[in-house]
């Protein structure tokens, strides 16, 4: 664990509250970006960033010093995005059924025909992103958002998921196979 | 070696194929595994492109003023921060009690320090339905707003209450009170909705928490057995004992 962040733990756990202050100025630029790319919108990623740093301090007690305390908070912003985007899920099942149905988004989308760099570069891969990374299981999302845009290691996300190696390892391959399936076409189009 | 398969050629794009340097070795005298791990690299460098919104340096502050409020002062885990231990002892001792009461005839018509502990632990029971009841009605008449509805209160209760009662719902199971255990699960159901619903939510979201609250007639299950927990923590002493819920 990072030296600074210990003292901090240790400090905010005896009821120091500017040692919390500390590290929730330090890690919640990283839980932010950690969220948004797990729940996809901004409106829920804050939401998340302020849970986590409410449920780490609930929870500061059970918090082991041996692995680092920005991973910690990860598995915290990790469990409770899921949480949010099962909830949302529930809802979205709810309104469905009770509404007419409505055509996809996506195959409303134009087909990436236009000059390779109009289609690359536009707003529409980005959505066509966002919407492969919505296709994949909760576990495969988040092993890739872990390994993919926060660097971490096979064994750190199996800490996150409580998954072991090789389950973990499967979880980030099948995230980039769907990514495959999904975005090839689009690339190859920019090509 | 063989072709590199898809999953080594992921591994080797995280660095962490455990062959690292035989895969390289073999790429480059093997046009058809480059040109997968040129395609493989395509598609994750377009998941790069996917932006994410800036947070400036002051952003640590920003969320630390909206959250200060909320945090409570710590002072250890000394007798003055009862509020951290005392639901889950409390909670803890029922799981005891409810084990064993059910497991003991109560033959003995003399108060006796068990009977006394038995009062006890059912004001914890009854306390716990109160506070459910107490976010269940806040939530059940809540108002509908003109933008969001600030739930953040109830949903922080009723995070706090799901531990609890999730711990007196399999001890009502396995001691044999099939009622009790069935308006615990309900409860735990709605408690989780809304202890995992944002802090915030649209009116649609609200009326949805309303309508499973409703639909399941929580609010009247829960006070009628909050009713009889009260009746029988009130019963004299000598009789409570002899009376299961």
């Amino acid at each position: 664990m990072d030296a600074d962040d210990g003292a901090a733990v240790e400090r905010a756990r005896s009821g120091d509250s500017d040692a919390f202050r500390l590290l929730v100025e330090r890690h919640s630029r990283n839980v932010f970006r950690l969220a948004f790319r797990m729940t996809g919108n901004e409106h829920d990623a804050e939401d998340v960033v302020q849970e986590t740093f409410l449920r780490a301090f609930r929870r500061l007690d059970k918090y082991e010093t041996r692995s680092s305390f920005g991973t910690w908070l990860f598995r915290i912003a990790s469990n409770y995005s899921l949480d949010l985007l099962r909830s949302r899920k529930r809802r979205e099942d709810k309104r469905e059924r009770s509404l007419p149905e409505q055509p996809d988004i996506l195959e409303s989308m134009p087909a990436p025909n236009p000059g390779p760099d109009r289609v690359v570069y536009s707003g529409q891969v980005q959505g066509r992103v966002q919407a492969a990374l919505d296709e994949l299981t909760e576990q495969e999302r988040t092993a890739f958002v872990l390994r993919h845009f926060e660097g971490l290691s096979i064994e750190e996300i199996g800490n996150v998921l409580g998954t072991g190696t090789n389950a973990t390892k499967h979880s980030v391959f099948r995230a980039v196979q769907k990514l495959r399936r999904s975005l090839e076409p689009l690339v190859g189009a920019a090509k | 070696m063989n072709h590199a398969t898809e999953e080594q050629l992921v591994l080797l794009y995280y660095g962490e194929a455990p062959e690292q340097a035989e895969i390289e070795q073999h790429l480059a005298g093997c046009e058809e595994c480059r040109a997968g791990y040129r395609a493989l690299q395509a598609v994750l460098n377009t998941v790069d492109s996917a932006p994410v919104p800036e947070r400036g340096p002051e952003y640590g502050q920003a969320v630390w003023q909206r959250i200060e409020k909320r945090v409570p002062r710590r002072r250890g885990l000394r007798w003055t921060a009862w509020w951290i231990w005392a639901p889950a002892l409390a909670a803890l001792l029922v799981a005891a009690f409810l084990a064993g009461r059910f497991t003991r005839p109560a033959t003995s018509d003399v108060a006796s320090s068990g009977q006394v502990k038995e009062r006890i632990l059912l004001v914890a029971v009854g306390d716990h339905l109160d506070r459910s009841q107490m976010v269940l009605a806040e939530l059940s008449n809540a108002p509908e707003g003109k933008g969001d509805i600030d739930i953040s209160d109830e949903r922080e209760r009723a995070e706090e209450l799901l531990e609890d009662n999730r711990l007196y719902r399999i001890t009502a199971s396995t001691s044999g009170e099939a009622g009790m255990a069935s308006v615990l699960d309900d409860l735990e159901r709605v408690l989780m909705e809304i202890a995992h619903s944002p802090s915030e939510i649209s009116n649609d979201q609200l009326e949805d928490l309303q309508r499973d609250i409703r639909e399941r007639g929580l609010l009247f299950k829960v006070r009628v057995l909050g009713t009889q927990v009260r009746e029988q923590e009130n019963k004299p002493i000598l009789k409570a004992s002899k009376n299961r819920l």
